[in-house]
């Protein structure tokens, strides 16, 4: 998965092409921490499909909510630089990876 | 393969109970759909576990209690459970991915999940200033203004927490000036702090904001009177909710959902225990969910061994539904 950051936020994921997932996570997060063994899966499972990014909201505070992202984790669909879909922590834990790979299946 | 015991859920019940079983050489395994640990590896702040008390964390703590039932032999199976088939010598349970799994007896450790306060742009604005996690979300607020609801012992830890980062916390309390849920030296520590403001005898009725939190609209329930907190954040702690919605119509539930059980972690069909938060119980803890854990694999080894019926009764449903209100 593409580590984002300030630097590369904008040509990684805004002026990008096509379908772009990111989860927004970081360290002190516990239930980001217990996600990411499935997200990398995921990303593994469906290389070609999307491009596959995560983003560490520490340090990346600023640019997160920019994204207004301000809870985590968060995992966003972007398509052609523009946000299509959201899951916000509540709907990670209640339909898990499963329903991130039907959105996924959904939109290419 | 048919499993001795099989358990819902790795949080500190549920892990226990693994330890038990395997301790037992029965073959006992445990399904979870996240990282073991659950509610407990959420915080950092855990200072009851007897024993543990020195630069101890949940997610510390919780990691050594997988360990240990992973020492013992207990299998860790992956997925979130979405149907169960209880009835019968052979029980399974099937996750959303489509797989099934079968044992002779079940633990069902599924814990508890945040309570939602249902108003109006709670759902649409969690992560986007609504949050039920202060480890997790304390950092987007820093210098920010927030509204912490509750005031639990929860409610008052994780609102201490945030005052590390945030410019100020306003505390909504539904009681009483001076009148909080928590416990005498969490609430003379709050009253201490100069970080906190206090909204007496209030309840939110509406969070505001288009795609951001923008603020909360707080009604006095003495006066009636409304007004709206201009903040970026809103913590709701207001206690928790089984997480037994996929068990439901297939064992007694109590009118909040929670799981009645006898004194020996038996549920109403034999071979069917359940444990921690999830069970219909009187202390939340860690250091109670680990007890309940280890009296439902002693008491599964023993319907295992076909000595007791191993369920009960509607007269003890009905005792104990009547005990929980
Ligand atoms: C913020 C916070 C702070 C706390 N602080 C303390 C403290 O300081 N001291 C203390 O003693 N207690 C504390 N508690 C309470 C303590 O965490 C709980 O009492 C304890 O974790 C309950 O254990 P449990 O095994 O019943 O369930 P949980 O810890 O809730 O674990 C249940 C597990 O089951 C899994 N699960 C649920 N449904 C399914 C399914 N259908 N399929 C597969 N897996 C499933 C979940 O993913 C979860 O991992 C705190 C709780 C919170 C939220």
């Amino acid at each position: 998965m593409i580590e984002l950051n300030k630097e590369n936020f904008e040509a990684e994921v805004l002026q990008a092409e096509g379908l772009v997932f990111v989860d927004f996570w970081s360290e002190k997060c516990e239930p980001c921490m217990a996600l990411m063994p499935e997200v990398i899966a995921f990303a593994e499972k469906n290389a070609g499909k999307a491009k596959f990014c995560k983003l560490d909201t520490a340090g990346n505070k600023r640019l997160a909510i920019s994204q207004k992202v301000m809870g985590i984790p968060t995992l966003v669909f972007y398509k052609n630089g523009e946000k299509v879909h959201t899951f916000d922590a509540g709907m990670i834990d209640s339909g898990g990876i499963a329903a991130v790979q039907k959105k996924l299946d959904e939109l290419v | 393969m048919v499993y001795d015991i099989l358990i819902v859920g790795a949080g500190p019940g549920g892990l226990t109970a693994g330890m038990y079983g395997s301790r037992a050489k029965l073959s006992t395994a445990i399904i979870e759909k996240g990282k073991a640990g659950g509610q407990a590896a959420t915080t950092t702040e855990m200072e009851n576990y007897p024993g543990f008390f020195r630069e101890t964390t949940g997610p510390g703590v919780m990691g050594e209690f997988e360990a240990h039932a992973k020492q013992f032999g207990t299998v860790f199976l992956k997925g979130n459970v979405t149907e169960v088939s209880l009835e019968g010598e052979v029980k399974s349970v099937t996750t959303s991915a489509g797989e099934t799994y079968q044992a002779r007896a079940i633990i069902l450790a599924p814990g508890a999940e945040p309570r939602t306060i249902g108003v109006p742009g709670e759902g649409k604005l969690r992560g986007k200033g609504v949050s039920y996690c202060a480890t997790c979300d304390a950092d987007f607020f820093e210098e920010l203004d927030v509204v912490v609801i509750g005031s639990g012992d929860a409610a008052i830890e994780e609102a201490m927490y945030l005052t590390k980062f945030v410019e100020s916390v306003t505390i909504v309390v539904i009681h009483d000036e001076g009148i909080l849920d928590c416990n005498k030296r969490s609430a003379q520590k709050a009253f201490e702090n100069s970080k906190f403001k206090w909204v007496w005898n209030s309840t939110v009725e509406e969070i505001q904001g288009d795609e951001m939190v923008e603020g909360v609209l707080v009604k006095n329930i003495r006066t009636g009177e409304k007004r709206v907190l201009e903040v970026n954040g809103v913590f709701v702690f207001i206690g928790a909710q089984p997480k037994t919605d996929f068990l439901k119509g297939k064992i007694t539930l109590d009118e909040w959902g929670y799981i009645p059980t006898s004194e020996k972690m038996e549920t109403n069909i034999a071979g069917v225990y359940a444990v921690g938060d999830a069970r219909a119980k009187y202390l939340r803890q860690v250091v109670t969910a680990a007890a309940d854990g280890a009296i439902a694999a002693c008491a599964a080894e023993k319907f295992l061994e076909g000595h007791v019926e191993g369920r009960l009764t509607r007269e003890d449903i009905e005792n104990l539904t009547k005990g929980a209100k």
